[in-house]
């Protein structure tokens, strides 16, 4: 069996800090590895990580270019874009640096995007400082150290206060992995401002036959009648492997929509933490991942309710097909003042091949004593008096079948509200079920 | 056009079907009637080809094909179809879209091009039209949030599209007031004809007054135990099925 090696990290972690001696970023880069030295990668034992081991990953040596790298083309980001990026602020993260060359987006009074470098060394350094890192003490794990560890050209935007954003800001990561394993670690602060309504999809694409490796680490802050819809679209190839937090914190009563689409890729961890810092905050979560092959798809979703009157629902849909994994849990913490709050939870799942494995854990911790939460979660196959009505009607089984993993998909890719987006998901789902349209 | 000799069938290792006799010419309409449990439903699956159902012994021509070899889908292209006594709720698939899917399906398997989107529209306009059926429910969602009676029609409207040569109305009449009933015998009525021949199945006279069958069949423990014409029903409203069972004693004894 393959070792897994992860001493060699330690001297890209000093090319690192050396080739960017003076950033702001350096202290926060080695507090990350000492707690990437101390904690490891999370293993089996973690009760976090117990269906997905993510240590499998470190069998191989990862390069981690410090510098910024112009290895990919336009033709390239062409290529790995969602359709109708052109219509939209197209943000390209070239091995986890954000690339400005490469992305297009037309600057107004509305947001402004910077390094956070620039964040912490300037106007922003108060968001800087109040927003940052605030995720670690959330995820206390290996993974997200070893994000803090390798962050580079990292990037801060701010969605300024009343700023109707009328195209959707898309962070196109694009890894190259032509001639060597890739680990990086984008890493990205959000900061939307009062009354701002943003929409934010991110999406990941390996060019090249080697593997790599994505760490994200997205923090996302929303204020006072802000309204964020995030969407998180996974189609990259079997050898492009991905962990990511989106951590969102929404400080003022406002309103958050999330949806995490996973069709392909390796080994894959979402965590999405919605934390409710404010009154009346109003949250909703929906995810479908419909895998074959050996994808992997773990999703971690965390609503913590720490105040009164809060909303929250959650659907995550799984369709497993061959030999893929699908890991879902989902925890509502309910702080003991987060009185009268509504959260529900819910977890479907299909199981279409006896080689194909669902773990699903729903965890509610609820402190208070006045509260409604509700949790569900089924494991099946297809329901087979649907099935048996539509044959009846002369529909051959096999489309009988797609038609009904079509419509379980349905109800989640209908909550995409970027009309391309949605259309592009479902002409994968429809290919992937050789359906006509 | 149908022939079911002596068909025994089962389903969970019990014995529902003993010896079930019928013939059927093409445009007759039969209606078979029975106490609960008699096996009604039962033999509606098996001619549909419900898998859960087991078929002992005994054939069933349709046709002249074997039905009991065919899937349940390859029925449904021969020209049989079976309105549902509960329909499927079935989220996520709209009505046109199912329908678009089932008609060309028959079509492909007759041979033809699927039907272009002008002429569907009109055919689907139509059959909706006699149905009485609001066309707001041809982009919901099949059957998901209809009324009892709204998705009777609904059957009945997809029979309408199919045109198939055998219809078998699995208690259709349950569940519907008298006006939705009116409306459904009138549709089916309508699309009867020399070559479509219909098995009513029915535990009340009620839908038989509107449908006139050609022949009315007792169905008792797995067996037809008399046949006879519409007024056999009548009298079964009447006198319930106590008489026959007493009938049944008599020859027995006698």
């Amino acid at each position: 069996m393959d070792t897994i090696r992860t001493e060699y990290l330690e001297e890209r972690f000093k090319e690192l800090q050396s080739a960017q001696t003076g950033s702001a970023l350096q202290n926060w880069r080695s507090e990350g590895f000492k707690n990437f030295s101390k904690l490891g990668l999370p293993t089996l034992k973690n009760e976090e990580w117990k269906y997905t081991g993510i240590s499998r990953l470190f069998t191989k040596d990862y390069t981690i270019p410090s510098k910024k790298d112009n290895v990919i083309d336009r033709e390239t980001v062409d290529k790995a874009a969602i359709p109708g990026a052109s219509g939209m602020e197209h943000l390209v993260f070239v091995n986890g640096k954000f690339n400005k060359d490469l992305s297009s987006f037309q600057s107004n009074d509305g947001f402004e995007i910077c390094s956070l470098e620039e964040a912490f060394n300037g106007k922003y350094h108060e968001d800087a400082e109040a927003y940052f890192n605030k995720s670690s003490l959330f995820i206390k794990d290996g993974i997200h150290a070893l994000n803090s560890s390798f962050m580079n050209e990292s990037v801060f935007i701010k969605i300024r206060k009343n700023y109707h954003a009328t195209k959707p800001f898309y962070f196109d990561h694009i890894f190259d992995t032509t001639s060597n394993h890739l680990l990086a670690s984008p890493r990205i602060l959000v900061v939307i401002e009062e009354n701002a309504n943003v929409q934010m999809i991110g999406s990941y694409y390996t060019h090249g036959s080697m593997d790599s490796f994505s760490n994200e680490v997205m923090e996302i802050v929303v204020k006072e009648n802000a309204r964020l819809e995030y969407y998180k679209i996974q189609n990259d190839t079997p050898n492009g492997s991905h962990t990511g937090t989106t951590h969102i914190r929404q400080v003022g009563k406002s309103y958050v929509h999330t949806v995490n689409i996973s069709l392909n890729g390796g080994m894959i961890r979402n965590n999405t933490d919605i934390i409710m810092e404010e009154q009346a905050n109003e949250a909703h979560m929906y995810g479908l991942y419909f895998l074959k092959g050996n994808t992997h798809v773990d999703n971690h979703t965390l609503v913590d309710n720490t105040k009164p009157h809060c909303f929250s629902n959650e659907l995550y849909k799984g369709i497993i097909d061959e030999h893929a994994t699908g890991v879902f849990s989902g925890k509502i913490y309910v702080r003991p003042d987060a009185q009268k709050i509504n959260a529900y939870q819910s977890n479907k799942n299909i199981l279409l091949s006896d080689t194909g494995t669902i773990n699903t854990k729903p965890q509610l911790e609820i402190y208070a004593d006045d509260v409604k939460c509700s949790h569900g979660c089924t494991v099946g196959r297809l329901d087979d008096e649907a099935l048996y009505y539509l044959r009846a009607r002369g529909i051959n089984k096999d489309l009988a079948k797609s038609m009904l993993l079509k419509a379980f998909a349905e109800e989640i890719v209908m909550q995409i509200k970027i009309e391309p987006l949605k259309e592009y998901v479902e002409v994968q789902i429809s290919d992937r079920l050789q359906l006509a349209d | 056009m149908l022939s079911i000799k002596n068909i025994h069938a089962s389903i969970d290792g019990k014995q529902i079907l003993k010896g079930l006799n019928l013939e059927i010419k093409p445009g007759e309409v039969h209606a078979i009637m029975g106490p609960n449990g008699s096996g009604k439903s039962t033999l509606a699956s098996v001619l549909a080809g419900r898998e859960e159902y087991e078929v002992t012994e005994g054939s069933v021509e349709f046709e002249g094909k074997n039905l009991l070899e065919l899937s349940p889908e390859e029925r449904a292209k021969e020209g049989l179809f079976l309105a549902f006594q509960y329909p499927v709720e079935i989220p996520g698939v709209s009505t046109t879209n199912f329908i678009k899917a089932a008609l060309n399906e028959k079509r492909k398997y007759q041979g033809l091009e699927p039907l272009d989107a002008a002429s569907f529209l009109k055919l689907l306009r139509e059959k909706a039209a006699l149905l009485e059926l609001d066309k707001s429910l041809l982009s919901r969602s099949l059957n998901e949030g209809f009324s009892g009676g709204e998705k009777k029609r609904n059957e009945i409207f997809q029979m309408a599209v199919l045109d198939p040569k055998l219809t078998i109305l699995d208690e259709t009449d349950s569940g519907l007031d008298i006006d939705a009933l009116r409306i459904v015998a009138k549709g089916v009525n309508t699309l009867h004809n020399a070559d479509h021949s219909i098995i009513v199945i029915t535990h009340y006279q009620r839908l038989l007054n509107y449908l006139q069958p050609d022949f009315v069949h007792v169905l008792m423990n797995g067996r037809i135990v008399k046949s006879g014409g519409k007024e056999l029903a009548l009298e079964l409203e009447e006198k319930g099925y106590d008489f026959i069972k007493e009938e049944l004693q008599e020859s027995l004894t006698a």
